[in-house]
């Protein structure tokens, strides 16, 4: 009990993990191609669509193993 | 403009009488007394995981955002995606710093920022100053939603010239200053769970029936111009639209729940956990904007631009008519009416919240703080509902009489101004080390550069910043906060050597932990 109220609020490691969705975002180097292509979208777009699945899920697990 | 879409028009009509209705009703849901400003300015505190996720939803993709990513995307291509990483990062920042500050907040009482700047540092006017940028960022933001009404009444062809012509806005208007001053924040919480519903379906409908009946991906995305499609590759010696589209996308991140109308959203959940649980859910919004967004790309393919029938209205609302003219094209009138009866709701929940957000900031933190600093809870609310009503009559006045270009240059240089209250208000969650006179020096310094940035650009987001040679252009807010940041920190040690002490801090290390 006393534990989780200390992490809560408090620095755990695991947002290290934001710390890559970050970088990726903010590259635009690595995503700024057209190929390749998902259903005829191109890879600017479905991967940008992807992040933020991948930003969910991240936060998700972020959320859960911090929680208790 | 075109004839009068009956059909749609009598189901957009519905659709806002339901809400009105609702909107009324709200006041008797999760009964709490109205007479207190946290129950009507805050609904109580009381709103769990799953109405949090509608009416922070509601509040952050505003009708405006609706029609104006889709239409960057339509008029200058590939940029306006930076709202997707964008709206992915927000979360994260959400994740980190609010449930501090909903914790910090639910214990002291406090109900705007500014409260929680006047009790974390004791310093009236660094809270005075939170307060105004607050209210000031707000205002064209209000008036933009009303924008969004506009497009979508204009659209179903109801024009004429003067008085009538504003007919309806003064109609929607009227229906928004009503319920909002009975039900407060239960009034737009209970909306957005209608506006939602109608935005997802309409996205999702639009994303899979117009690639169909333009055959395919594919042949939508080669009909966009090369220039469009991708970032331009930066030339030698500036980082050019990479540059850009980086700080966009980090100085939005930053800037979007400093304004009043997401804290309040936030501050009204009924626990950190909340607001935790729902920067994982949240991203579902992102990840229907990043379809709203192809929109303007299918509003190229399908060439609606240079179809007859929607001529006067690209010549009126520019290119913010995409949107609009795509769903006239591609559905069958009742959804149209659907769809647009989502956007025309999708701006009064945003705009109720913002008067809301705004209004509490009056009362709280300059009515009390400087005038009366004894209301009793029935004196402060009034107050407060009198106080919405005359923020959002400004912004109506603002729009039938001011040339919308206003409202979008006001609404750019809010996101710039709102910004400098970061080290404050966010900063000052985790740690009370900067002196709350440095912060507003920084606050200040970084407002006034900003602005005159901004004006030297012609009021366009990104400066071209030059260093040795090397030029960098980036969004301006991002870059006056990094200056406001090396003011504050450069002036803390300086001024704690001249003053002999601080203000007393309301809040203790254990408040902001769950």
């Amino acid at each position: 009990m006393n534990r989780s109220q200390g992490r809560q609020g408090g620095w755990s490691w695991w947002y290290l993990l934001f710390l890559v969705l970050f970088a990726v975002c903010l590259w635009p180097p690595f995503y700024n191609r057209a190929e390749p292509y998902f259903i005829g979208i191109p890879f600017f777009y479905w991967f940008q669509l992807l992040l933020v699945i991948v930003g969910a899920i991240l936060t998700a697990v972020v959320y859960v193993a911090t929680d208790r | 403009m075109q004839n009068v879409n009956w059909v749609a028009l009598v189901i957009f009509v519905a659709l806002f009488a339901f809400i009105t209705w609702l909107g009324f009703a709200a006041a008797h849901w999760r009964k709490g007394d109205l007479e207190h400003l946290h129950e009507w300015g805050l609904g109580g505190r009381r709103f769990g995981t799953l109405i949090t996720w509608f009416l922070i939803g509601g509040d952050v993709y505003t009708a405006y955002t609706f029609i104006a990513v889709p239409a960057l995307a339509f008029g200058a291509g590939a940029v306006a995606f930076f709202a997707v990483p964008y709206t992915v990062l927000m979360y994260l920042v959400l994740f980190l710093v609010f449930p501090r500050i909903w914790r910090v907040c639910h214990k002291h009482g406090y109900i705007t920022a500014a409260d929680f700047v006047r009790g974390r540092f004791g310093n009236r006017w660094l809270a005075l100053a939170v307060t105004v940028t607050g209210m000031v960022a707000t205002m064209p933001y209000i008036a933009l939603q009303l924008v969004g009404v506009q497009v979508v009444v204009g659209a179903l062809g109801i024009g004429g010239s003067g008085l009538a012509a504003d007919l309806p806005l003064i109609a929607a208007f009227l229906i928004l200053a009503a319920f909002t001053y009975t039900s407060g924040l239960r009034a737009p919480a209970s909306i957005a769970i209608v506006k939602d519903i109608l935005i997802y379906l309409t996205t999702f409908a639009a994303v899979v029936v117009i690639p169909v009946q333009l055959g395919g991906f594919a042949k939508i995305f080669s009909a966009v111009p090369a220039q469009k499609l991708l970032l331009a590759v930066p030339g030698p010696n500036t980082t050019g639209a990479y540059g850009a589209y980086a700080t966009l996308v980090l100085g939005s991140t930053f800037a979007i729940f400093l304004y009043p109308h997401c804290m309040t959203g936030i501050l009204s959940a009924s626990s950190a956990h909340a607001v935790r649980r729902n920067a994982a859910l949240l991203p579902g919004y992102s990840f229907m904007l990043g379809l709203l967004a192809l929109l303007g790309f299918f509003a190229i393919a399908a060439g609606v631009a240079s179809l007859p029938e929607y001529a006067a209205g690209f010549k009126q609302f520019g290119n913010n008519f995409a949107v609009p003219a795509l769903i006239m094209h591609s559905f069958p009138d009742w959804f149209v009416g659907l769809a647009f009866a989502a956007i025309g709701i999708g701006a009064l929940v945003p705009a109720s919240i913002m008067s809301i957000a705004a209004a509490n900031l009056y009362t709280r933190n300059i009515h009390r703080e400087f005038v009366n600093p004894a209301p009793t809870p029935a004196q402060e609310t009034q107050m407060a509902k009198w106080v919405s009503l005359i923020i959002k009559a400004g912004a109506l006045v603002f729009i039938l009489f001011v040339p919308t270009k206003y409202a979008i240059d006001l609404q750019l240089l809010g996101g710039i101004w709102i910004i400098q209250t970061m080290p404050a208000v966010m900063l000052g969650a985790f740690t009370r080390w900067f002196n709350s006179w440095a912060l507003l020096a920084g606050w200040a310094v970084g407002t006034l550069v900003g602005t005159l940035m901004a004006a030297a650009t012609n009021l366009t987001p990104t400066y071209p910043l030059a260093l040795a040679g090397y030029t960098f252009p980036g969004y301006t807010a991002l870059y006056t906060l990094i200056l406001n940041l090396l003011i504050a920190v450069a002036l803390t040690p300086l001024i704690n050597a001249m003053r002999a002490g601080q203000a007393a801090d309301q809040t203790a290390d254990a408040d902001y932990r769950g």
